[in-house]
């Protein structure tokens, strides 16, 4: 019930309207949602979606510093294999 | 798919095992509290993965399984009425009330629509100004901000034939009602990420301390919970109790400021009764007297009916993790995702579909 599912935003329909909503891209499917939770929410941004609506941004940042250190730790064990 | 896929690569994963399997961990119980997360487990076959002292307790965050009986025999009445179209999210359908289902109704000609977004009934309820559009607004503290929006969105918008049923359930208390329970001992639990992704992480920090357990905010995908796991079992072996948010690309500590006022300008906390588990004080969420002109509850006639549970199903037991699936007499058996008795075995989060879906079938006799 819970499932979000993460799309790039990649055009604000109207600054002005209420709900304002946005075109999310998931993977070429495209689906109109409402970005009222996210104020400064930007065209290039990915989202998390959940009923239609954008929940929180996903921080690029922190998934390539968790991505890294999970593929760091497999250096490590890999030298210690050796 | 980007943030989807990298967490889905059987490199990281083999690595993330190998870090659980390298540690001396003697026999601990973690309870994955979203329905998502066990969805996951079951269809990667994790447990498989993780050593066999590690024994993954499934959780009640299932919003879907723990919606009253009696809750779904409202909404089957509401939505025989004359002149009603009752809109859902695609869970609710399949759910077995005492007697009947909505997707039975359906079938006897009620109008009963699958939405997915509770956006559309608001324009369901704008294109058919003469019929009278019933939302049922099920979910946990990541559905209830939208189910608020389509409150307030109607109310901006004057529209007189929008309603909403609310049956939303609250996470935090029901995770301390399991741990003050004698019943099971849990070393350790995973908090459902996109819970938290609305309510931040501060609700988890507070449990942690209070009972000293160690809890980690996990993602979805199959990186995500191994993850999930090895932090937990680290924590668990230095005798440490903190929170740790493994899911930092999407939940902040505050979390959705903006999205918690959403909920609680509609909606205020009541007692609520969860299937399977009773009454949890300060559980559920009620929308607000001065909306009450949105409550069907409050703007129908609801024939009461009588909520009949099958008395052989143990639902209840498995929704606190005391018993797995297959433990069920009626599993597989009297008890399938086709002809379900159980709550559970409905929503595809469920514990016994999951476990009917991805488990081998050898397991199951």
């Amino acid at each position: 019930m819970c499932l979000a599912i993460p799309g790039k935003v990649q055009k604000i329909i109207d600054e002005k309207s209420s709900p304002k909503m946005a075109e999310v891209n998931f993977d070429g499917v495209i689906k109109h949602v409402c970005v009222d939770f996210i104020p400064d929410i930007k065209v290039g941004e990915y989202v998390m979606v959940h009923v239609g609506f954008a929940l929180n941004k996903v921080d690029e940042k922190e998934a390539l510093n968790q991505l890294k250190a999970i593929s760091t730790a497999e250096d490590i064990i890999r030298k210690k294999m050796k | 798919m980007k943030f989807l896929d990298e967490y889905r690569d059987a490199e990281k994963v083999k690595i993330l095992v190998d870090q659980i399997q390298s540690l001396n961990i003697p026999p601990i119980n973690i309870m994955e509290v979203c329905g998502s997360q066990t969805h996951t487990i079951l269809k990667y076959n994790l447990e498989e993965l993780l050593p066999a002292n590690i024994n993954l307790i499934h959780g009640p965050g299932c919003p879907v399984c723990v919606t009253p009986i009696g809750m779904i025999d409202k909404a089957i009445s509401l939505a025989q009425k004359k002149d009603v179209i009752f809109t859902s999210y695609g869970d609710m359908l399949r759910i077995p009330g005492s007697k009947n289902s909505l997707m039975k109704v359906k079938a006897s000609g009620a109008d009963v629509r699958m939405i997915y977004s509770p956006l559309d009934a608001i324009r369901l309820a704008k294109e058919n100004p003469d019929k009278k559009i019933i939302f049922f607004a099920i979910g946990f503290e990541t559905t209830a901000p939208a189910n608020a929006a389509s409150i307030l969105t109607a109310k901006k918008t004057k529209l007189t034939n929008f309603f909403v049923l609310s049956s939303q359930v609250l996470i935090p208390p029901a995770v301390q009602s399991l741990l003050d329970s004698d019943l099971i001992k849990l070393n350790a639990l995973l908090a459902p990420g996109h819970v938290c992704t609305v309510t931040g992480t501060k609700w988890c920090g507070e449990i942690s301390n209070h009972y000293k357990i160690p809890i980690t905010v996990t993602g979805f995908e199959p990186v995500d919970i191994l993850e999930g796991i090895l932090i937990s079992a680290k924590q668990i072996l230095s005798n440490e109790h903190d929170t740790v948010n493994q899911y930092k690309r999407v939940v902040t500590k505050d979390g959705n400021l903006k999205a918690q006022e959403t909920i609680y300008s509609v909606f205020e906390i009541c007692h609520r009764n969860w299937r399977g588990l009773g009454e949890i004080k300060n559980s559920g969420l009620r929308i607000r007297n001065e909306f009450s002109h949105f409550d069907a509850e409050k703007n129908f006639e609801i024939n009461s009916v009588t909520t009949n549970e099958d008395e052989r199903c143990i639902a209840g037991e498995i929704l606190q993790g005391l018993k797995k699936p297959n433990d069920c007499k009626l599993f597989s058996k009297d008890c399938t995702p086709t002809k379900p008795v159980g709550a559970p075995m409905v929503s595809s989060e469920g514990a016994c579909a999951a476990y009917f879906n991805y488990r081998k079938v050898n397991e199951l006799v």
